[in-house]
Protein backbone atom coordinates (compact mmCIF):
# COMPACT_ATOMS: atom_id res chain seq x y z
CA UNK A 1 0.00 0.00 0.00
CA UNK A 2 3.15 2.32 1.08
CA UNK A 3 3.99 4.23 -2.03
CA UNK A 4 5.65 6.82 0.44
CA UNK A 5 7.35 6.29 4.08
CA UNK A 6 5.13 7.66 6.62
CA UNK A 7 7.31 9.05 9.55
CA UNK A 8 6.89 7.84 12.96
CA UNK A 9 6.08 10.99 15.01
CA UNK A 10 8.55 12.47 16.78
CA UNK A 11 9.87 11.76 20.58
CA UNK A 12 9.34 8.11 22.94
CA UNK A 13 9.82 5.65 20.64
CA UNK A 14 6.68 3.24 19.79
CA UNK A 15 7.36 -0.44 19.39
CA UNK A 16 5.03 -2.16 17.13
CA UNK A 17 2.42 -4.86 17.72
CA UNK A 18 2.96 -8.55 16.74
CA UNK A 19 -0.56 -8.13 15.43
CA UNK A 20 -3.66 -6.54 15.10
CA UNK A 21 -6.85 -7.95 14.84
CA UNK A 22 -10.05 -6.04 13.72
CA UNK A 23 -13.56 -6.57 15.81
CA UNK A 24 -15.97 -5.77 12.79
CA UNK A 25 -19.21 -5.27 14.22
CA UNK A 26 -22.55 -5.40 11.82
CA UNK A 27 -25.84 -5.86 11.91
CA UNK A 28 -26.08 -9.45 11.02
CA UNK A 29 -23.10 -10.02 13.16
CA UNK A 30 -19.55 -10.29 14.59
CA UNK A 31 -16.32 -11.04 12.10
CA UNK A 32 -12.68 -10.39 12.64
CA UNK A 33 -10.06 -9.71 10.54
CA UNK A 34 -6.27 -10.29 11.80
CA UNK A 35 -3.18 -9.78 10.23
CA UNK A 36 0.80 -10.06 11.25
CA UNK A 37 3.28 -7.16 11.92
CA UNK A 38 3.95 -6.93 8.30
CA UNK A 39 -0.20 -6.06 7.80
CA UNK A 40 -0.03 -6.90 4.31
CA UNK A 41 -1.87 -9.90 4.49
CA UNK A 42 -5.18 -10.52 6.23
CA UNK A 43 -7.91 -12.90 7.15
CA UNK A 44 -11.25 -13.16 7.69
CA UNK A 45 -12.96 -14.99 10.69
CA UNK A 46 -16.52 -15.50 11.38
CA UNK A 47 -19.26 -14.69 11.36
CA UNK A 48 -20.02 -14.67 15.47
CA UNK A 49 -24.13 -13.96 16.50
CA UNK A 50 -25.29 -14.27 12.87
CA UNK A 51 -28.70 -12.85 12.57
CA UNK A 52 -27.82 -10.80 15.54
CA UNK A 53 -27.66 -6.63 15.81
CA UNK A 54 -23.96 -5.54 16.74
CA UNK A 55 -23.40 -2.37 17.40
CA UNK A 56 -19.89 -2.60 19.24
CA UNK A 57 -17.58 -5.23 19.90
CA UNK A 58 -14.57 -4.07 22.23
CA UNK A 59 -11.40 -5.44 23.84
CA UNK A 60 -10.41 -5.38 27.58
CA UNK A 61 -6.87 -3.74 27.40
CA UNK A 62 -6.46 -4.29 31.20
CA UNK A 63 -6.45 -8.26 30.39
CA UNK A 64 -6.01 -8.79 26.73
CA UNK A 65 -8.55 -11.61 26.34
CA UNK A 66 -11.71 -10.37 27.94
CA UNK A 67 -14.32 -9.41 24.76
CA UNK A 68 -17.56 -7.38 25.46
CA UNK A 69 -20.23 -7.33 22.16
CA UNK A 70 -23.54 -5.76 22.44
CA UNK A 71 -26.19 -7.42 20.76
CA UNK A 72 -29.90 -7.15 19.64
CA UNK A 73 -32.06 -8.80 17.44
CA UNK A 74 -35.07 -7.80 15.61
CA UNK A 75 -37.36 -9.59 17.58
CA UNK A 76 -35.57 -10.13 20.99
CA UNK A 77 -34.35 -7.16 23.47
CA UNK A 78 -30.89 -6.76 23.84
CA UNK A 79 -28.16 -7.98 25.86
CA UNK A 80 -24.34 -8.12 26.19
CA UNK A 81 -21.94 -11.01 25.46
CA UNK A 82 -18.92 -12.01 26.82
CA UNK A 83 -15.94 -13.80 26.13
CA UNK A 84 -13.06 -14.35 28.17
CA UNK A 85 -10.76 -16.58 25.94
CA UNK A 86 -10.78 -13.50 23.42
CA UNK A 87 -13.45 -15.01 20.92
CA UNK A 88 -13.21 -18.28 21.42
CA UNK A 89 -16.53 -19.00 23.54
CA UNK A 90 -19.03 -16.35 24.70
CA UNK A 91 -21.76 -16.45 27.26
CA UNK A 92 -24.54 -13.37 27.68
CA UNK A 93 -24.63 -11.47 30.49
CA UNK A 94 -26.20 -12.43 33.18
CA UNK A 95 -28.05 -8.97 33.85
CA UNK A 96 -28.17 -7.14 30.74
CA UNK A 97 -28.39 -3.25 30.91
CA UNK A 98 -32.08 -2.39 31.79
CA UNK A 99 -33.15 0.87 33.37
CA UNK A 100 -35.05 0.30 36.84
CA UNK A 101 -38.54 -1.20 36.75
CA UNK A 102 -40.72 1.64 37.35
CA UNK A 103 -39.04 4.39 35.69
CA UNK A 104 -41.12 3.56 32.53
CA UNK A 105 -37.77 3.24 30.49
CA UNK A 106 -37.18 0.47 27.98
CA UNK A 107 -33.31 -0.05 26.47
CA UNK A 108 -33.74 -0.44 23.44
CA UNK A 109 -29.93 -1.50 22.39
CA UNK A 110 -26.67 -1.10 23.94
CA UNK A 111 -24.66 0.94 21.49
CA UNK A 112 -21.45 1.75 23.40
CA UNK A 113 -19.06 -0.30 25.42
CA UNK A 114 -16.05 1.87 27.09
CA UNK A 115 -13.48 -0.53 29.21
CA UNK A 116 -13.38 0.98 32.82
CA UNK A 117 -10.20 2.91 34.27
CA UNK A 118 -6.60 0.84 34.48
CA UNK A 119 -7.01 0.92 38.42
CA UNK A 120 -10.52 -0.56 38.72
CA UNK A 121 -10.24 -4.26 36.77
CA UNK A 122 -13.47 -5.68 35.63
CA UNK A 123 -15.61 -2.00 35.53
CA UNK A 124 -16.85 -1.50 32.00
CA UNK A 125 -19.53 0.91 30.81
CA UNK A 126 -22.20 1.22 28.45
CA UNK A 127 -23.98 3.64 26.25
CA UNK A 128 -27.72 2.58 25.22
CA UNK A 129 -30.22 4.10 23.21
CA UNK A 130 -32.54 5.49 24.67
CA UNK A 131 -30.06 7.29 26.35
CA UNK A 132 -28.67 5.86 29.29
CA UNK A 133 -25.32 4.95 31.42
CA UNK A 134 -24.66 1.64 32.97
CA UNK A 135 -22.12 0.38 34.81
CA UNK A 136 -20.40 -3.38 35.34
CA UNK A 137 -18.29 -4.32 38.13
CA UNK A 138 -17.76 -7.70 36.90
CA UNK A 139 -16.51 -7.42 33.63
CA UNK A 140 -19.88 -7.61 31.87
CA UNK A 141 -21.75 -9.94 33.55
CA UNK A 142 -24.06 -8.10 35.41
CA UNK A 143 -24.76 -4.35 34.44
CA UNK A 144 -26.69 -1.47 37.14
CA UNK A 145 -28.06 2.06 35.96
CA UNK A 146 -25.42 5.02 37.14
CA UNK A 147 -28.59 6.35 38.75
CA UNK A 148 -26.07 10.08 38.93
CA UNK A 149 -27.02 9.89 35.28
CA UNK A 150 -29.90 7.87 34.52
CA UNK A 151 -31.75 9.75 37.45
CA UNK A 152 -30.49 12.76 37.34
CA UNK A 153 -32.97 15.53 37.77
CA UNK A 154 -32.03 17.44 35.10
CA UNK A 155 -31.79 14.25 32.39
CA UNK A 156 -34.95 15.01 30.92
CA UNK A 157 -34.17 18.72 30.22
CA UNK A 158 -30.71 17.56 28.61
CA UNK A 159 -32.14 14.70 26.77
CA UNK A 160 -35.83 15.49 25.35
CA UNK A 161 -37.96 12.50 25.14
CA UNK A 162 -36.41 8.82 24.35
CA UNK A 163 -37.48 9.38 21.28
CA UNK A 164 -36.33 12.53 20.34
CA UNK A 165 -33.22 12.85 18.25
CA UNK A 166 -31.34 10.28 15.77
CA UNK A 167 -33.72 8.33 13.18
CA UNK A 168 -32.82 5.20 14.79
CA UNK A 169 -33.15 6.30 18.87
CA UNK A 170 -30.97 8.63 20.31
CA UNK A 171 -27.64 7.11 21.40
CA UNK A 172 -25.28 7.93 24.25
CA UNK A 173 -21.57 7.21 22.80
CA UNK A 174 -18.12 8.63 23.64
CA UNK A 175 -17.89 7.25 27.20
CA UNK A 176 -14.40 8.40 28.48
CA UNK A 177 -12.81 7.73 31.37
CA UNK A 178 -9.06 10.33 31.92
CA UNK A 179 -6.42 7.87 31.98
CA UNK A 180 -5.16 9.95 35.28
CA UNK A 181 -8.36 9.88 37.34
CA UNK A 182 -11.13 7.21 37.27
CA UNK A 183 -13.73 9.46 38.93
CA UNK A 184 -13.20 12.11 36.04
CA UNK A 185 -15.58 11.11 33.09
CA UNK A 186 -17.22 12.63 29.58
CA UNK A 187 -20.11 11.17 27.81
CA UNK A 188 -21.63 12.29 24.68
CA UNK A 189 -25.51 12.15 23.75
CA UNK A 190 -26.89 12.57 20.16
CA UNK A 191 -29.79 14.31 21.94
CA UNK A 192 -28.28 15.96 24.86
CA UNK A 193 -24.58 17.25 24.19
CA UNK A 194 -21.33 16.39 25.88
CA UNK A 195 -20.99 16.23 29.87
CA UNK A 196 -18.44 16.01 32.28
CA UNK A 197 -18.67 13.94 35.83
CA UNK A 198 -16.00 14.56 38.47
CA UNK A 199 -17.32 12.24 40.71
CA UNK A 200 -16.91 8.95 39.40
CA UNK A 201 -21.22 9.50 37.75
CA UNK A 202 -22.40 10.41 40.86
CA UNK A 203 -23.05 13.83 39.00
CA UNK A 204 -22.97 15.53 35.68
CA UNK A 205 -22.63 19.14 34.60
CA UNK A 206 -22.92 20.15 30.33
CA UNK A 207 -20.17 21.03 28.35
CA UNK A 208 -20.43 21.95 25.24
CA UNK A 209 -19.80 26.13 25.05
CA UNK A 210 -19.15 27.08 22.01
CA UNK A 211 -20.55 24.27 20.04
CA UNK A 212 -22.99 24.93 17.32
CA UNK A 213 -26.79 23.39 17.29
CA UNK A 214 -27.88 24.91 13.71
CA UNK A 215 -31.39 22.98 14.31
CA UNK A 216 -32.17 24.99 17.52
CA UNK A 217 -34.24 28.14 17.28
CA UNK A 218 -30.88 29.62 20.21
CA UNK A 219 -28.16 28.44 18.49
CA UNK A 220 -25.54 28.91 21.42
CA UNK A 221 -27.38 26.66 23.98
CA UNK A 222 -25.60 24.69 27.18
CA UNK A 223 -27.27 21.47 26.31
CA UNK A 224 -28.92 19.84 23.06
CA UNK A 225 -26.43 19.12 20.85
CA UNK A 226 -25.45 16.44 18.45
CA UNK A 227 -22.54 15.29 18.95
CA UNK A 228 -21.39 12.27 16.96
CA UNK A 229 -18.20 11.47 18.42
CA UNK A 230 -15.95 12.54 20.58
CA UNK A 231 -12.15 11.63 22.17
CA UNK A 232 -9.47 12.46 23.87
CA UNK A 233 -6.09 13.20 21.61
CA UNK A 234 -3.42 10.81 21.61
CA UNK A 235 -1.46 11.06 25.31
CA UNK A 236 -3.36 13.84 26.07
CA UNK A 237 -6.44 13.92 28.13
CA UNK A 238 -7.08 17.47 28.09
CA UNK A 239 -7.33 17.56 24.45
CA UNK A 240 -10.59 16.26 23.64
CA UNK A 241 -11.32 16.37 19.62
CA UNK A 242 -15.24 16.11 18.71
CA UNK A 243 -17.44 15.43 15.03
CA UNK A 244 -20.64 17.08 15.76
CA UNK A 245 -23.63 17.34 13.88
CA UNK A 246 -22.83 20.98 13.35
CA UNK A 247 -19.20 21.29 12.45
CA UNK A 248 -15.79 19.92 13.94
CA UNK A 249 -14.59 21.16 17.03
CA UNK A 250 -11.74 20.42 19.67
CA UNK A 251 -11.47 21.55 23.78
CA UNK A 252 -8.31 22.37 25.20
CA UNK A 253 -9.06 21.72 29.04
CA UNK A 254 -9.54 23.58 31.94
CA UNK A 255 -10.62 25.65 29.13
CA UNK A 256 -14.71 25.35 28.69
CA UNK A 257 -15.26 26.42 25.50
CA UNK A 258 -14.44 24.77 22.49
CA UNK A 259 -12.93 25.91 19.54
CA UNK A 260 -14.63 25.56 16.01
CA UNK A 261 -11.44 23.01 13.75
CA UNK A 262 -14.09 22.75 10.41
CA UNK A 263 -13.13 25.80 9.27
CA UNK A 264 -10.47 24.58 7.47
CA UNK A 265 -12.29 21.91 5.28
CA UNK A 266 -13.54 22.34 1.73
CA UNK A 267 -16.60 24.07 1.44
CA UNK A 268 -17.82 21.49 -1.45
CA UNK A 269 -17.47 18.39 0.98
CA UNK A 270 -18.09 20.32 4.47
CA UNK A 271 -17.62 19.60 8.13
CA UNK A 272 -20.28 16.89 8.77
CA UNK A 273 -19.75 13.02 9.80
CA UNK A 274 -19.79 10.51 12.20
CA UNK A 275 -16.40 9.92 12.97
CA UNK A 276 -13.53 11.24 15.07
CA UNK A 277 -10.69 9.07 15.38
CA UNK A 278 -7.25 10.89 16.58
CA UNK A 279 -3.56 9.22 15.71
CA UNK A 280 -2.49 6.75 18.80
CA UNK A 281 0.75 8.91 19.22
CA UNK A 282 0.26 12.13 18.05
CA UNK A 283 -2.17 14.85 19.68
CA UNK A 284 -2.18 17.07 17.49
CA UNK A 285 -3.26 14.13 14.42
CA UNK A 286 -6.48 12.54 13.65
CA UNK A 287 -8.83 11.74 10.98
CA UNK A 288 -12.33 12.40 10.22
CA UNK A 289 -14.35 10.55 7.00
CA UNK A 290 -16.94 13.26 5.74
CA UNK A 291 -20.53 12.74 4.99
CA UNK A 292 -23.04 14.99 3.19
CA UNK A 293 -24.80 17.18 5.49
CA UNK A 294 -26.78 19.52 2.72
CA UNK A 295 -30.05 19.60 1.51
CA UNK A 296 -32.12 15.91 3.65
CA UNK A 297 -29.01 14.97 4.93
CA UNK A 298 -27.89 11.87 2.53
CA UNK A 299 -25.59 10.77 4.50
CA UNK A 300 -23.12 9.63 2.05
CA UNK A 301 -20.24 10.25 0.86
CA UNK A 302 -20.50 13.70 -1.01
CA UNK A 303 -20.95 12.98 -4.72
CA UNK A 304 -20.13 9.62 -3.86
CA UNK A 305 -16.61 10.37 -3.69
CA UNK A 306 -15.20 8.75 -0.55
CA UNK A 307 -12.24 10.55 0.90
CA UNK A 308 -10.96 10.97 4.78
CA UNK A 309 -9.50 14.09 5.77
CA UNK A 310 -6.52 14.19 8.22
CA UNK A 311 -4.88 17.21 10.45
CA UNK A 312 -1.98 17.00 11.69
CA UNK A 313 -2.10 20.86 13.26
CA UNK A 314 -5.22 19.90 15.45
CA UNK A 315 -7.75 20.97 13.24
CA UNK A 316 -6.27 24.13 11.75
CA UNK A 317 -5.96 22.57 7.94
CA UNK A 318 -7.76 19.46 6.98
CA UNK A 319 -5.82 17.40 3.70
CA UNK A 320 -7.97 14.78 1.77
CA UNK A 321 -6.95 11.21 1.74
CA UNK A 322 -8.51 9.57 -1.09
CA UNK A 323 -5.64 7.20 -3.16
CA UNK A 324 -7.02 4.07 -3.76
CA UNK A 325 -10.50 4.81 -2.66
CA UNK A 326 -13.20 4.52 -5.30
CA UNK A 327 -13.08 7.35 -7.51
CA UNK A 328 -16.63 8.04 -8.04
CA UNK A 329 -20.05 6.45 -7.63
CA UNK A 330 -19.49 5.19 -4.07
CA UNK A 331 -22.41 5.83 -1.90
CA UNK A 332 -21.96 4.55 1.23
CA UNK A 333 -20.66 6.28 4.53
CA UNK A 334 -19.07 5.17 7.99
CA UNK A 335 -20.78 5.10 10.98
CA UNK A 336 -19.25 6.95 14.19
CA UNK A 337 -17.66 3.85 15.48
CA UNK A 338 -16.37 2.38 12.25
CA UNK A 339 -12.78 4.30 12.24
CA UNK A 340 -9.98 3.30 14.11
CA UNK A 341 -6.29 3.28 14.05
CA UNK A 342 -4.05 0.59 15.01
CA UNK A 343 -1.23 1.36 17.63
CA UNK A 344 1.66 1.01 14.84
CA UNK A 345 4.61 3.79 14.92
CA UNK A 346 3.01 4.46 11.42
CA UNK A 347 -0.42 3.96 12.45
CA UNK A 348 -2.68 2.08 10.55
CA UNK A 349 -6.35 3.44 9.86
CA UNK A 350 -9.39 1.20 9.52
CA UNK A 351 -12.75 1.99 8.23
CA UNK A 352 -15.95 0.10 8.00
CA UNK A 353 -18.83 1.20 5.42
CA UNK A 354 -22.22 1.01 5.66
CA UNK A 355 -21.91 -1.57 2.44
CA UNK A 356 -19.69 -3.71 4.32
CA UNK A 357 -16.36 -3.03 3.34
CA UNK A 358 -13.77 -2.95 5.33
CA UNK A 359 -10.97 -0.39 4.67
CA UNK A 360 -7.19 0.01 5.46
CA UNK A 361 -4.25 1.97 4.97
CA UNK A 362 -0.93 0.80 6.63
CA UNK A 363 0.81 4.39 5.93
CA UNK A 364 -1.51 6.99 8.11
CA UNK A 365 -4.07 7.34 5.33
CA UNK A 366 -1.33 8.13 2.14
CA UNK A 367 -3.26 4.77 0.24
CA UNK A 368 -6.02 3.09 0.82
CA UNK A 369 -6.95 -0.77 0.27
CA UNK A 370 -10.38 -2.95 0.84
CA UNK A 371 -9.37 -5.45 3.14
CA UNK A 372 -13.05 -7.41 3.03
CA UNK A 373 -15.97 -6.94 1.03
CA UNK A 374 -19.86 -8.49 1.16
CA UNK A 375 -19.95 -8.39 4.52
CA UNK A 376 -23.65 -6.64 6.12
CA UNK A 377 -23.90 -2.87 6.97
CA UNK A 378 -21.20 -2.31 9.39
CA UNK A 379 -21.60 -0.23 12.53
CA UNK A 380 -18.50 -0.69 14.48
CA UNK A 381 -14.59 -1.39 13.65
CA UNK A 382 -12.13 -1.54 16.47
CA UNK A 383 -8.05 -2.76 16.47
CA UNK A 384 -7.32 -4.64 19.15
CA UNK B 1 -49.25 -27.20 37.55
CA UNK B 2 -47.15 -28.01 34.30
CA UNK B 3 -47.18 -26.20 30.90
CA UNK B 4 -46.23 -27.04 27.29
CA UNK B 5 -44.78 -24.11 26.22
CA UNK B 6 -43.58 -24.47 22.30
CA UNK B 7 -40.60 -21.67 21.91
CA UNK B 8 -39.24 -20.40 19.06
CA UNK B 9 -36.78 -20.74 16.88
CA UNK B 10 -34.48 -17.42 18.41
CA UNK B 11 -34.66 -18.30 22.02
CA UNK B 12 -34.22 -21.86 21.71
CA UNK B 13 -30.46 -21.28 22.53
CA UNK B 14 -31.64 -20.91 26.11
CA UNK B 15 -33.39 -24.22 26.58
CA UNK B 16 -30.76 -26.67 25.26
CA UNK B 17 -32.30 -26.29 21.58
CA UNK B 18 -35.62 -27.65 22.28
CA UNK B 19 -38.60 -26.75 20.62
CA UNK B 20 -40.92 -28.01 23.48
CA UNK B 21 -40.11 -27.81 27.32
CA UNK B 22 -42.60 -28.19 30.05
CA UNK B 23 -43.09 -25.42 32.78
CA UNK B 24 -44.09 -25.97 36.56
CA UNK B 25 -46.12 -23.51 38.24
CA UNK B 26 -46.82 -23.75 41.81
CA UNK B 27 -50.16 -22.28 41.57
CA UNK B 28 -52.96 -24.48 40.18
CA UNK B 29 -54.28 -21.61 38.22
CA UNK B 30 -50.99 -19.38 37.05
CA UNK B 31 -51.28 -16.11 35.25
CA UNK B 32 -49.50 -16.00 32.07
CA UNK B 33 -46.68 -14.47 33.80
CA UNK B 34 -46.19 -17.06 36.58
CA UNK B 35 -45.71 -19.53 33.63
CA UNK B 36 -42.91 -16.89 32.11
CA UNK B 37 -41.72 -16.48 35.84
CA UNK B 38 -41.26 -20.22 35.98
CA UNK B 39 -39.42 -20.38 32.21
CA UNK B 40 -37.12 -17.63 33.59
CA UNK B 41 -35.74 -20.26 36.72
CA UNK B 42 -36.08 -22.89 34.23
CA UNK B 43 -33.58 -21.09 31.46
CA UNK B 44 -31.86 -17.91 32.85
CA UNK B 45 -32.03 -15.47 30.62
CA UNK B 46 -34.67 -15.95 28.56
CA UNK B 47 -37.55 -13.64 29.98
CA UNK B 48 -35.68 -10.49 29.61
CA UNK B 49 -35.35 -11.32 25.55
CA UNK B 50 -38.88 -11.46 25.27
CA UNK B 51 -39.89 -9.05 27.99
CA UNK B 52 -38.96 -5.75 28.72
CA UNK B 53 -37.69 -4.29 32.19
CA UNK B 54 -41.13 -2.42 32.34
CA UNK B 55 -43.03 -5.69 32.10
CA UNK B 56 -44.38 -5.69 29.22
CA UNK B 57 -44.02 -8.38 26.28
CA UNK B 58 -41.90 -6.88 23.32
CA UNK B 59 -43.64 -5.48 20.34
CA UNK B 60 -42.18 -8.95 18.19
CA UNK B 61 -42.81 -11.40 20.81
CA UNK B 62 -46.54 -13.17 20.51
CA UNK B 63 -47.98 -15.06 23.46
CA UNK B 64 -50.72 -17.70 22.31
CA UNK B 65 -52.45 -19.57 24.87
CA UNK B 66 -54.57 -22.38 22.98
CA UNK B 67 -55.08 -20.66 19.66
CA UNK B 68 -55.79 -17.21 21.29
CA UNK B 69 -53.55 -14.00 21.58
CA UNK B 70 -52.65 -13.22 25.15
CA UNK B 71 -50.64 -10.18 26.04
CA UNK B 72 -51.76 -9.73 29.49
CA UNK B 73 -49.10 -11.43 32.14
CA UNK B 74 -51.93 -11.32 34.24
CA UNK B 75 -54.72 -13.18 32.35
CA UNK B 76 -55.15 -16.71 33.91
CA UNK B 77 -54.18 -19.82 32.03
CA UNK B 78 -56.83 -22.67 31.91
CA UNK B 79 -55.77 -26.08 33.21
CA UNK B 80 -53.63 -28.11 30.68
CA UNK B 81 -53.40 -25.03 28.07
CA UNK B 82 -50.53 -24.83 25.38
CA UNK B 83 -48.45 -21.83 25.28
CA UNK B 84 -46.87 -21.08 22.08
CA UNK B 85 -44.27 -18.46 21.85
CA UNK B 86 -44.03 -16.72 18.42
CA UNK B 87 -40.94 -14.09 17.76
CA UNK B 88 -42.65 -12.25 15.22
CA UNK B 89 -39.79 -11.70 11.96
CA UNK B 90 -38.68 -8.06 11.73
CA UNK B 91 -35.64 -6.16 10.09
CA UNK B 92 -33.98 -6.56 7.07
Amino acid sequence: MARTAAKQPAGKRVEAPKRTRLLIATRKGLWTLTTDGARRTWKLAGPQFLGHIVHHAMLDPRDGKTLLAAARTGHLGPTVFRSTDNGKTWKEAVTPPAFDAGSGRVVDHAFWLTPGHASQPGVWFAGTSPQGLFRSDDGGANWKGVAGFNAHPQRKAWCGGDQDGTPDGPKLHSVLIDPRDASHMYISMSSGGTFESSDGGADWHPLNQGVRADFQPNPDLEFGHDPHCVRFAAGNPDRLYQQNHCGLFRLDRPATRWTDIGTGMPKAVGYVGFPMVPHPHDPNSAWIFPMDGTDVWPRISPAGKPAAYRTRDAGKTWKRQADGLPKSQAWWTVKRQAMTVDRFPVAGVYFGTTSGEVWGSRDEGRSWKCLAAHLPHIYAVEAV
Amino acid sequence: MNHRVAIPSPLRSYCGGASTVTVACASSSPSLGDVLAGLERAYPGIRFRMQDEQGKLRPHIQVFVDASVQRNLAAPIPPGADIMIVAALSGG
